[in-house]
């Protein structure tokens, strides 16, 4: 058994949390009670039967899973190389892989007696998904939302505001992600009786990246299977977005101990990464320091100052990842790569003309990237790519930078 | 002995309780933090607090968040703190100076320089808002071995069954957050923090500060009452933020370190 864990990447985070350096429960002392009892909780929920059949039952009837793997079949046409799947995450109920975890942190929530749900979102598709099961549980949802990003994301607004969550506008820093989450951390640490915070992404303090990574794993387990059943055998490449890197580490996760299969993340390059720090590529722009309970890559000055960013996509607007993918990324089992801006919007055109599918942005990242390797590649050749979201929520964006106007 | 356990043995001595002082290093620049560390003294402060300058303060309120900024927005370096704590050590040997912050500065300085870099200056502990016990291998045991104090933060959610990790390797003093929330939220209240910090006492020898929620001379009487001294942050930073000059500032320090030292 030893030669079996040190030749799997499945085994972490050790008792620390950690991923290697990565990881860790860099929270303030009011916190850390919370984050071990939390921890406590889910240990107890991982082998309660009862647990993964009410999350079974409610990914099937209320979610919609599985989600299909489909074969895009004018999209591969086009490109000219390998066989491109896409896993339909975004065929989800609230369009986007984030009710996946979310389902289990309200779960673990009730099973704790907490009656107030706090959550941090970019895109909103997070926000939206926890306003959805705090809708559906009867529990008060409160919803941070950087201010840039409230205007930019307006529809996911509405929809938090009809599913009765209240909708807070940060206005700290430049009002986007990484802010939100900031002032999430300050309500949880006012509000810590009665309040669960159900972090959207991979990371944050132990055991959240070990937690949402788990809940989000269901992806790449049905992939697996369906892959099986289509082809016959595993896929060669999965292709994924990261923002934080919540669907990718749920796609990927099922396949790190198949050697085979190559592994790659894309981050948002935004105007591209290079030394206007005018992106959010942490891994291949960035360089390790602590923010919001973990060790990992981080956008910083030399000074340790956190920098803002950018990105077309609010969801991908976030200066760190995940520490397992930092992770990753230094023992060399998965690549990083970037796309900018640009390249996204044109993987996004490309997307709704070839295939009927209006992506959210930040699946059109991974998208992007798609359309640079398959060419090259044999027909032979399996790719899966995270079709993780929707585009509803982005057809604004993509109109002003389109240069439509709307109001017609 | 370090210049902490001196300045407590003497309070001790003089039967008074400790009044200790926070501002944010730089803000809104390098020469008027200065003048405002450098007069606290005579203002009555026992222990200089001096925030390090973060972007994402996530235990702070919008009054020492807006600090930060006015800091950082002055181009405020690690060097310039540095800067300060030479300059102000240049004519006070006896009043402690405790850097206050969060990790990520002090890691991507790298922790060794940041520890020789600190102790050179004249820096006497730290208080390191986000790294809790589970993480004291990082910076507290080496800091301590540079014969820095590292100040934890003892909080209203600590237990008993905690308590004793978080009293294990603290040293200088206990600073117990008065309220669940962030600084300059809600007011602190003598009748809970009295028993709270009995119970702390009853498991150190180390003196016992409460900070957060206390905003007035009177307040701080109360507070300082029930424990050892108190710590003002959001109510001075928050004249700093309004344009005062440093003499005001200081008349204001000088009435909540009298109001401490009535207790």
């Amino acid at each position: 058994m030893a030669d079996d864990r040190i030749n799997s990447y499945k085994t972490g985070p050790d008792e620390q949390g950690r991923f290697g350096i990565f990881g860790g429960r860099f929270v303030s002392e009011t916190l850390m009670p919370l984050v071990l009892s939390l921890e406590e909780e889910y240990e107890r929920a991982k082998t309660d039967p009862a647990f993964w059949a009410q999350m079974d039952d409610l990914w099937k009837h209320y979610v919609g899973r599985p989600s299909p793997l489909y074969f895009a079949e004018r999209l591969t046409d086009y490109l000219g190389g390998a066989k491109i799947y896409m896993k339909r995450d975004e065929l989800n109920h609230t369009g986007a892989h984030k009710i996946n975890n979310v389902l289990g942190q309200i779960l673990l929530a009730r099973r704790m007696g907490k009656t107030r749900i706090i959550a941090e979102t970019g895109a909103g598709q997070h926000g939206v998904a926890t306003a959805t099961v705090c809708a559906r549980f009867g529990l008060k949802c409160v919803v941070y939302m950087g201010e840039t990003d409230v205007h930019r994301q307006s529809p996911n607004v509405f929809r938090m505001r009809l599913l009765g969550a209240e909708v807070v506008p940060v206005t700290s820093g430049r009002g986007t992600l990484k802010d939100a989450m900031n002032d999430a951390l300050r309500d949880w640490v006012t509000n810590v009786r009665d309040t669960f915070y159900c972090i959207g992404t991979v990371a944050g303090p132990h055991p959240y990246p070990a937690m949402v990574r788990d809940f989000q794993s269901i992806i790449g387990k049905e992939a697996r299977t369906q892959m099986l059943e289509r082809e016959g055998r595993l896929p060669d490449t999965l292709v994924a977005a990261i923002g934080g890197g919540s669907n990718a580490m749920g796609l990927f996760f099922p396949f790190l101990d198949d050697t085979s299969v190559r592994i790659i993340g894309v981050e948002a390059g935004g105007h591209g990464v290079d030394a206007r720090m005018e992106h959010c590529a942490s891994l291949t722009g960035g360089r390790p320091g602590v923010l919001h309970g973990n060790r990992t890559y981080l956008l910083q000055d030399e000074d340790g100052q956190i920098l803002e960013g950018h990105s077309i996509s609010a969801g991908l607007d976030y200066p760190g990842i995940g520490p397992e993918h930092s992770w990753l990324h230094e023992v060399g089992r998965a690549e990083y790569v970037s796309i900018t801006d640009m390249e996204a919007l044109e993987a996004f055109q490309l997307c709704c003309l070839q295939e009927g599918i209006i992506p959210a942005l930040e699946p059109s990242h991974a998208l992007a990237h798609v359309m640079k390797i398959a060419p090259r590649l044999p027909k032979d050749h399996l790719i899966i790519m995270n079709m993780c979201g929707r585009g509803d929520k982005d057809i604004f964006t993509v109109a002003r930078h389109l240069g439509f106007d709307m109001k017609i | 002995m370090t210049r902490i356990d001196a300045t407590f043995a003497r309070l001790r001595g003089q039967n008074r309780k400790a009044f200790v002082a926070y501002i944010m290093a730089g803000d809104p620049d390098v020469a008027t933090s200065l003048a405002l560390i450098e007069g606290m003294p005579a203002a009555g402060v026992d222990i200089i607090e001096l925030g390090m300058p973060f972007t994402d303060p996530m235990a702070d309120g919008p009054t020492i968040q807006a600090a930060g900024q006015r800091a950082l927005g002055g181009g405020h370096k690690m060097d310039r703190t540095f800067e300060m704590v030479r300059a102000f050590r240049a004519n006070n040997a006896e009043t402690p100076i405790v850097l206050m912050g969060y990790y990520n500065p002090i890691y991507a300085r790298g922790v060794a320089r940041f520890l020789a870099e600190a102790t050179a200056a004249g820096v006497d502990g730290l208080i390191v808002v986000d790294l809790p016990p589970e993480e004291d291998a990082e910076l507290c045991l080496p800091a301590q071995a540079a014969g820095l104090n590292f100040i934890r933060l003892a909080t209203p959610t600590t237990d008993a069954k905690r308590l004793p990790k978080v009293l294990q390797n603290t040293s200088g003093f206990v600073y117990y957050v008065s309220v669940t929330g962030i600084t300059g939220a809600a007011a602190a209240q003598a009748a809970e923090v009295g028993p709270e910090v009995a119970r702390i006492k009853a498991s150190t020898d180390l003196p016992v500060i409460v900070g957060f929620g206390i905003t007035t001379p009177d307040a701080a009487k109360t507070i300082a009452g029930v424990a050892d001294g108190c710590v003002v942050g959001s109510a001075i930073v928050k004249l700093i933020g309004e344009g005062k000059s440093a003499a005001e500032v200081l008349a204001r320090v000088a009435e909540l370190a009298a109001g401490a030292h009535r207790a």
